[in-house]
């Protein structure tokens, strides 16, 4: 199972889980984004920017 | 080519709502392909040959939207949205000038571009007065201010520690709102539902707090929305609309709109409404190619 970057807790992820997905962190709640699936990796999501937006 | 077109997925993370506008297009069967934009490199001077009909914008950061839409759309390649929908909704001030063009009614708004013209501006709308960035969503940065010592203030801040589009101030009057505002979603020539964003805070964005419920769609409402969505050039667009005690005013419209929270509260399947519109697009494109 991988582990969280900020907090190091088990992180699950769904099984439909794609590269480039955001999952959130159940301990420390840092947004994660899928890296890889085969084998899955996670890493820090990047934090919002000025032109960040809907 | 086969008649169902390959849509391309412009985005830079999967979100909640990438990965149901992904799902959606998988369950009809539709060739779908992923467009990350941070390993897109864009040969501007021919045709993107990305390997598809057409695309799809979900980028999260405007800029990168704005730029994609304007090589695909030079080079003839039709997306959803424009790069002209992209280029109006992404600054308040071009999309309060089409509201205004196009008789759509929006919040009194000012233009200037020194804190002294700023504070002259503000006074004459009366506080408190609301100071927005032109490019900016989830409400950051916009500024309730309620009176002339906190005017001066954040005007200081705003022009010593921003960057030079922080100078450029746009000011709008201060709507009294009963607790909540309105997110109507257009897709085309249809407000296909709506919410009520409730929040005890005067910034109502779902991603910054407020409560999503349902919103009936009237047709003064959907008249009012697809007037708007059109002023911008028209598409997938989510207008804001403030309940103001002269009538509904239009404040923004989102040109990447959010939808997570407004499924399930609206009873549309609006990724479905989406990719819809997609396809639709890429079979108009496909027509008037022939």
């Amino acid at each position: 199972m991988p582990k969280c970057p900020e907090c190091d807790a088990d992180v699950t992820v769904g099984v439909d889980a794609v590269k480039g997905e955001i999952v959130a962190c159940p301990d420390c709640g840092a947004e994660l984004e899928v890296t890889e699936t085969a084998p899955l990796s996670l890493a820090l999501a990047p934090e919002a920017e000025e032109d960040w937006g809907e | 080519m086969s008649s169902t077109p390959t849509v391309g997925v412009l985005l830079s993370r999967v979100r909640v709502e990438e990965k149901l506008l992904l799902e959606d297009l998988e369950r009809r069967h539709v060739p779908s392909k992923v467009i990350d934009d941070r390993e897109l490199v864009l040969e501007v001077e021919r045709k993107p040959d990305l390997g598809v009909d057409v695309v799809l914008e979900r980028c999260i950061q405007h800029s990168r939207a704005l730029y994609a839409l304007s090589v695909l759309n030079t080079w003839g390649v039709p997306t959803v949205n424009t790069f002209e929908v992209a280029d109006i909704c992404g600054n308040k001030l071009l999309t309060t000038m089409r509201l205004i063009r196009d008789g759509v009614p929006t919040p009194r708004t000012r233009l200037a571009f020194t804190p002294e013209a700023a504070t002259a501006a503000i006074e004459e709308l009366g506080y408190p007065a609301v100071l927005k960035p032109l490019v900016g969503s989830w409400g950051r940065l916009i500024s309730k201010v309620n009176d002339r010592d906190a005017a001066e203030s954040i005007l200081e801040h705003k022009d010593v520690l921003g960057t030079y589009m922080h100078s450029i101030y746009y000011v709008q009057e201060y709507v009294p709102k009963p607790g909540r505002d309105i997110r109507a979603f257009v897709v085309g020539d249809e407000t296909i539902g709506a919410i009520y964003r409730s929040s005890d805070h005067w910034i109502t964005n779902t991603a910054r707090g407020g409560k999503a419920t349902r919103c009936p769609v009237t047709p003064e409402l959907n008249d009012l929305c697809v007037r708007a969505a059109r002023a911008v050039g028209g598409g997938v667009v989510a207008v804001d609309v403030l309940e103001g005690p002269e009538g509904p005013l239009v404040n923004e419209v989102n040109y990447t709109m959010e939808f997570r929270n407004s499924i399930d509260t609206t009873g549309v399947n609006i990724p479905a409404k989406v990719v819809d519109f997609v396809l639709e697009t890429a079979r108009k494109a496909k027509q008037s190619e022939e």
